[in-house]
């Protein structure tokens, strides 16, 4: 009988849990969101984007239909095809050195960040469990402590109201790292993957480039075709410095976005720590009398 | 003969005899009693303290009473330790040997600190022997810690890694607590067996302990035994007290399951999370290195820095989640077990009692039998089954008086070292949260404090009254 007079009691506190974790996935989603807009209204080019503009202004639902099971078959054949043509494209070596370098270097962060985004999602995944942990042992010390009322059920009850407290500060600090860290990487891991996507398609405009000037050279010695060859290899060569030209402006934005975010996030991430410790009730005052 | 042996116990006691008196010893024992035995000598023990006369026992038990308020008053004043795990040998017949240190001012031992060496099957050969002494009369005799095959066979097998370490470490700290426990007992305290494992340099091998051994499997064949008749034994109890405090052992004893099972996934997670904090804490230092805008690498290498510490804590707050809170909570489980256990001795004192109640009344039927069949020489005989029966009844029912008695007093001082026990340990487990989180707080906001007198933009860490600046990280 007074166990389900426990679970009775503990359902408003799981209703409130679940409202805990609701609020702190809504957190990151709008936060997420936010990043992505800006992003797309900082852009000089995006931002003159029809849909961007329909998007922010009309004040009707968008029906935006979703992919059907066709497109979403094409979009994973081009990945494959996109993945396979890109090793066959890499290697092909670079005679700009900006470029040659920016390709290793974000080779190699790729990788980094993609290893740091796993191991820092299993780090919160971790914290996450020791606060359900910290719940748990609390329900149990409080139901303990309502056996009766001698002094040491007082005892398990006040020890019960120290662990919820615990329990908040580890699942704050928990929320924190998963939004401003975990997040971050995240979005990184994505970030480097579309740079060295463009990076792919830069280098692919120089393979056509190339195959054009060598299709150019075999008409003139064919002699055969030589103006179709001559107009194919200057929209392969516009093509090519246009998307170089791009791709530089972009990939030296995309280093100053990198160090402005992960400075902002990680001293966000500070602040945040500084906040919990500045408001954190839970110190040796608060321990009970032995 | 039995009639005899009371008859010594009560002309000791009208001499105010104290508990050193080498009169006492031979009753007592001195040499190391069997580690199994089936039949419990019950008359050699000293713990009874029922007599036919009412005089004589008062002296005596007021002697002992003394010992016991000095053991409530904390007067008590013994302190074991057990240190310097050693291991001995090698192969499969290696074993760990502990110190086992007493410190002490009872004038009962003949030193005030002394240590021996003592190996963990000697330690069960002990909790035998005091089991079998005093737990059928109704004393509440702390458990051993657990054997573990596995554990000790890595040990033997001499793998010198972490896991083995750590066995040891848990098993010597289960080792203390266990003594300590006991010694906290009054009466167990008084027993040779107890003085002669703290104090003889050497000690006869317990090898009865050993769960394959011959007295292993009757022990297992008697447990069964015991379980099938505590299912038959209907008692009628007259007693609300003890259904009382049985229905509450068994919400207790449920309750702590459950707590236990929680800190032991809290210890579980918590050693997850350390390991992860390390693993992010080299890929961040990885993607610091990589990095080539020289401000945001050295911000990463340091997050790396911070992560480390980090882990450290979490570690170590690991070890203390679990010596701390899982072990006691542990310890206490098994400690119920053995609560039961003296209620069950109860009832079976209480069905022996019935048992030769319902004898009585068949050899009575039998000699009323025999009178009218007019059969003189086994009408005498049946009247001297009678009178043993009659003897046996009344001695059944003082045993049960006894053992209630007994246990009514043990279950009051259980609840008392339980009440202690918790409070001390878990108000030293939350001051060790407490202190974790601070230094998690101190430890993420290093690299953005300095230590400054001046009043500007001063904060508190949590309860402690540092003062802190805070300055702007320059990126």
């Amino acid at each position: 009988m007074t166990t389900t007079l426990t679970e009775i009691t503990h359902l408003p506190t799981l209703a409130l849990l679940v409202c805990c974790e609701y609020l702190a996935i809504f957190k990151k989603t709008v936060a997420m969101h936010e990043v992505f807009l800006c992003r797309v209204a900082a852009h000089p080019i995006l931002r003159k984007d029809l849909n961007f503009h329909v998007f922010l202004e009309y004040n009707q639902d968008l029906s935006v239909r979703g992919k059907n099971k066709k497109e979403k078959l094409e979009d994973f054949f081009k990945n494959m095809v996109k993945s396979a043509d890109g090793v066959i494209v890499s290697g092909v070596k670079d005679v700009d050195d900006f470029f040659e370098h920016e390709r290793t270097f974000l080779v190699e962060y790729h990788n980094r960040v993609k290893d740091a985004s796993a191991k820092s999602d299993k780090m919160t995944r971790s914290h996450k469990n020791v606060a359900d942990d910290y719940n748990r042992i609390g329900s149990s010390l409080y139901a303990l402590g309502t056996q009766d009322s001698t002094d040491i059920c007082k005892f398990f009850l006040k020890v019960s109201e120290l662990f919820d407290k615990t329990r908040k500060i580890e699942a704050r600090v928990s929320a924190d790292e998963d939004l401003k860290l975990s997040d971050l990487l995240k979005y990184y891991l994505r970030e480097s993957q579309a740079a060295k996507d463009l990076l792919y398609r830069r280098s692919r405009s120089l393979v056509d480039y190339e195959n054009a000037n060598k299709a150019l050279d075999k008409a003139r010695a064919k002699n055969k075709d030589v103006l179709q060859a001559e107009t194919t290899q200057q929209i392969c060569c516009q093509k090519f410095e246009k998307i170089s030209e791009s791709a530089k402006q972009e990939l030296i934005d995309f280093k100053t976005r990198r160090v402005a975010a992960f400075r902002k996030n990680l001293v966000e991430l500070a602040e945040l720590e500084l906040k919990h410790a500045k408001g954190e009730e839970f110190d040796d005052k608060h321990l009970p009398e032995r | 003969m039995i009639d005899d042996d009371r008859e010594d116990l009560f002309a000791e006691a009208t001499e105010e005899v104290s508990l050193d008196s080498p009169e006492r010893d031979p009753i007592l024992s001195p040499e190391p009693t069997p580690a199994i035995t089936p039949v419990t000598p019950t008359t050699l023990v000293a713990p009874r303290m029922e007599s036919k006369s009412g005089t004589a026992p008062a002296s005596f038990d007021r002697s002992r009473e003394e010992i016991e308020e000095e053991a409530n008053g904390d007067f008590f004043d013994i302190e074991i330790n057990v240190s310097d795990p050693e291991k001995v040998g090698d192969g499969m017949n290696a074993y760990m040997a502990y110190r086992v240190t007493t410190k002490t001012s009872i004038s009962m031992f003949h030193q005030s600190e002394f240590s021996v060496k003592r190996r963990f099957s000697d330690f069960l050969g002990l909790h035998s022997k005091l089991a079998t002494k005093y737990m059928h009369i109704g004393y509440i005799v702390p458990p051993a810690p657990e054997k573990s095959i596995v554990g000790m066979t890595k040990v033997k097998v001499g793998k010198e890694d972490s896991s083995s370490t750590e066995f040891v470490e848990k098993r010597r700290a289960a080792l203390e607590r266990y003594l300590q426990r006991t010694v906290k007992h009054p009466t167990l305290l008084q027993d040779p067996d107890l003085r002669q494992f703290l104090e003889n340099s050497e000690l006869p091998r317990a090898v009865n302990t050993q769960a394959l051994s011959g007295a292993g499997i009757l022990r297992m064949v008697n447990k069964a035994a015991d379980a099938v008749n505590k299912m038959t034994i209907k008692m009628n109890e007259s007693d609300a007290w003890f259904e009382e405090k049985q229905q509450q052992f068994e919400n207790l004893d449920q309750q702590l399951r459950k707590l236990h099972a929680s800190v032991e996934a809290l210890v579980c997670h918590r050693k997850e999370l350390s390991a992860n904090t390390a693993a992010f804490a080299k890929s961040a230092a990885m993607l610091g290195n990589s990095e080539d805008h020289t401000a945001l690498s050295r911000a990463l290498s340091q997050l790396a820095e911070v992560e480390e510490k980090i882990d450290q804590l979490h570690q170590e707050q690991a070890f203390a989640d679990f010596y701390m809170f899982s072990e006691l909570l542990g310890d206490y489980i098994r400690l119920i077990a053995a609560v039961k256990g003296v209620f069950d001795h109860r009832m079976k004192c209480w069905q022996k009692w019935q048992d030769a109640q319902v004898t009585l009344q068949k050899k009575r039927e039998a000699e009323a039998k025999l009178q009218l069949a007019n059969k003189p020489d086994k009408l005498q005989q049946a009247k001297d089954e009678i009178k043993e029966w009659e003897t046996k009844v009344q001695q059944g029912e003082k045993d049960f008086e006894q053992i209630s008695k007994t246990i009514r007093k043990e279950v009051g001082r259980f609840e008392k070292e339980r009440v202690k026990d918790f409070k001390t340990v878990i108000i030293k487990y939350l001051e060790s949260l407490v202190q974790t989180q601070q230094q998690h707080f101190t430890i993420t906001l290093q690299p953005f404090l300095i230590e400054n007198h001046s009043n500007k933009n001063v904060m508190h860490v949590g309860g402690k009254s540092r003062e802190l600046t805070l300055q702007a990280h320059s990126l």
